[in-house]
């Protein structure tokens, strides 16, 4: 690829038809990613033109959710930054033991890795219980794909070496059955995930929660949003819950910023202290 | 008018580091352009590279924070594990979107959304490295109207990478590490192909 075949104004206005029509406004996400996918989508779909492209997405519902689903970045893995793992185990997980029921929202949740993550902490901290997590995205085919718990086989080694170093002290693989190309996480560290679509940007806040986790979607939005997603997290949170991010996120410079305290460790987890 | 600043990158995998600490310390202090370091790594060296980087330079070295705006004279590095892409209104941002090139920053990326952001104030020097990473970028930073450098493949510790570059991609110039700070410290204000 030499020059993007869809220009950023051409990129604006698919952006605006998806709005329109479907309701998923991405018009405060911060234009350079955008504008790869968009234009990565393009030639792996081998559009003969902009024309063609835009009317696929205007008139084919079933194609606008692909769109939505290759425009945003669903990349993920388990126990993703093994520190921050370790983090919640021995700094997090104390204080939400202290709770009679606890409400996790894991927001922006993609395919789900990092959901059973958590939930094999909870477990192993003998709290899944009485644990509910509220895992939501956007976009409904990751959902889909979370809810069924099973991943790519392929991954296993690197995410039992993530599980190590996260503090992990089982055999990584008691957690699942091997299926051919998947592996098939344990019945019951899904039954306490309830998989559902919830949109950052037009939703609003569904329950009061002690943890919410929402790892690398921010750094997609443009401050604007990145402040109105943070004043939401800020109103579903309780008094001293906490709020965990991706590793270069972070609260400084924000409207809520005087309303958390950074835990003290290299980790971004964050405790509301304030209204 | 535009006061844009200037922008160079620098894009190195294995041996790209060594070219870097040749080619830090004859910076200009004044330098009008900002930097940007883009270096294939494991996620553990993380911080120790910002201050191996600044014993080597006068001119400030931070990682590269999502939504900063770039300042002239002001050498950023990329983050391990992310891609760093460049906006029109010249501010930063990280993402966390598949490998590619199996790497994650790729200099690929980061070269094509700054060619998209810069134009023809960009310059991209491509140095030492065992994968293609970087040459489809030179190609777009070139179709943009910006100035592609290789390092001279005879001086690579490692000379895969610029050795495809020079096979897939218009390149201007090749140059030896201890040539890149001159090219550097004059590529601001002399070049008016913009």
């Amino acid at each position: 690829m030499i020059r993007n075949p869809v220009s950023e104004p051409e990129v604006a206005l698919l952006l605006n038809d998806v709005l329109e029509k479907y309701g998923y406004d991405f018009t405060d996400y911060a234009h350079a990613s955008i504008n790869r996918r968009v234009n990565h989508l393009f030639l792996a779909d081998r559009f003969p033109s902009f024309a063609e492209f835009r009317y696929r997405i205007i008139s084919d519902a079933d194609y606008a959710l692909r769109f939505v689903e290759e425009i945003t970045v669903n990349v993920t893995e388990m126990f993703r930054d093994p520190g921050f793992y370790n983090a919640l185990r021995t700094q997090v997980l104390p204080v939400l033991a202290t709770y009679p029921f606890i409400r996790i929202w894991h927001a922006g949740c993609s395919t789900g890795e990092e959901v059973y993550s958590f939930a094999i902490l909870l477990q192993e901290a003998n709290l899944l219980h009485k644990s509910v997590i509220y895992a939501t995205d956007i976009n409904t085919r990751v959902l889909e794909k979370g809810r069924k718990g099973m991943f790519p086989i392929s991954q296993m080694q690197q995410y039992s070496r993530n599980y190590m170093e996260a503090g992990g002290k089982e055999d990584f693989s008691s957690y699942y059955t091997a299926n051919y190309d998947y592996a098939k996480f344990r019945e019951n560290l899904g039954e306490k995930i309830i998989f559902s679509p919830h949109n950052l940007v037009t939703d609003g806040s569904f329950n009061e929660f002690q943890l919410i986790i929402c790892r690398n979607v921010m750094i997609y939005f443009n401050k604007t949003l990145q402040d109105k997603v943070l004043n939401l997290f800020c109103d579903s949170l309780e008094q001293l819950g906490f709020l965990a991010l991706g590793s270069k996120e972070t609260l400084n410079f924000t409207s809520v910023t005087d309303k958390f305290k950074q835990l003290e460790n290299r980790e971004k987890i964050w405790r509301k202290m304030h209204r | 008018m535009t006061t844009a600043p200037y922008l160079v990158i620098l894009g190195g995998s294995a041996g790209g580091l060594q070219a870097i600490l040749t080619i830090l310390p004859q910076l200009d202090v004044k330098l009008q352009a900002a930097i940007i370091i883009v270096l294939h790594r494991q996620t553990h060296y993380e911080s120790v590279l910002t201050e191996l980087l600044s014993a080597k330079t006068m001119l400030r070295v931070k990682e590269a924070e999502e939504k900063e705006v770039l300042l002239p004279g002001v050498i950023y590095i990329a983050p391990a594990d992310y891609h760093l892409l460049i906006e029109a209104d010249h501010s930063l941002s990280l993402d966390y979107s598949e490998k590619v090139n199996f790497s994650r920053p790729s200099i690929d990326v980061t070269f094509e959304a700054a060619a998209a952001a810069y134009g023809c104030k960009l310059a991209a020097i491509l140095l030492s490295g065992a994968n293609s990473d970087g040459a489809n970028g030179l190609a777009a930073v070139y179709a943009a109207g910006g100035i592609t450098v290789v390092q001279d493949p005879e001086s690579a510790e490692v000379d895969y990478m610029p050795r495809q570059a020079l096979l897939m991609a218009p390149v201007e110039k090749v140059l030896l590490p201890e040539e890149v700070p001159v090219f550097i410290n004059s590529f601001t204000g002399v070049d008016n192909r913009c």
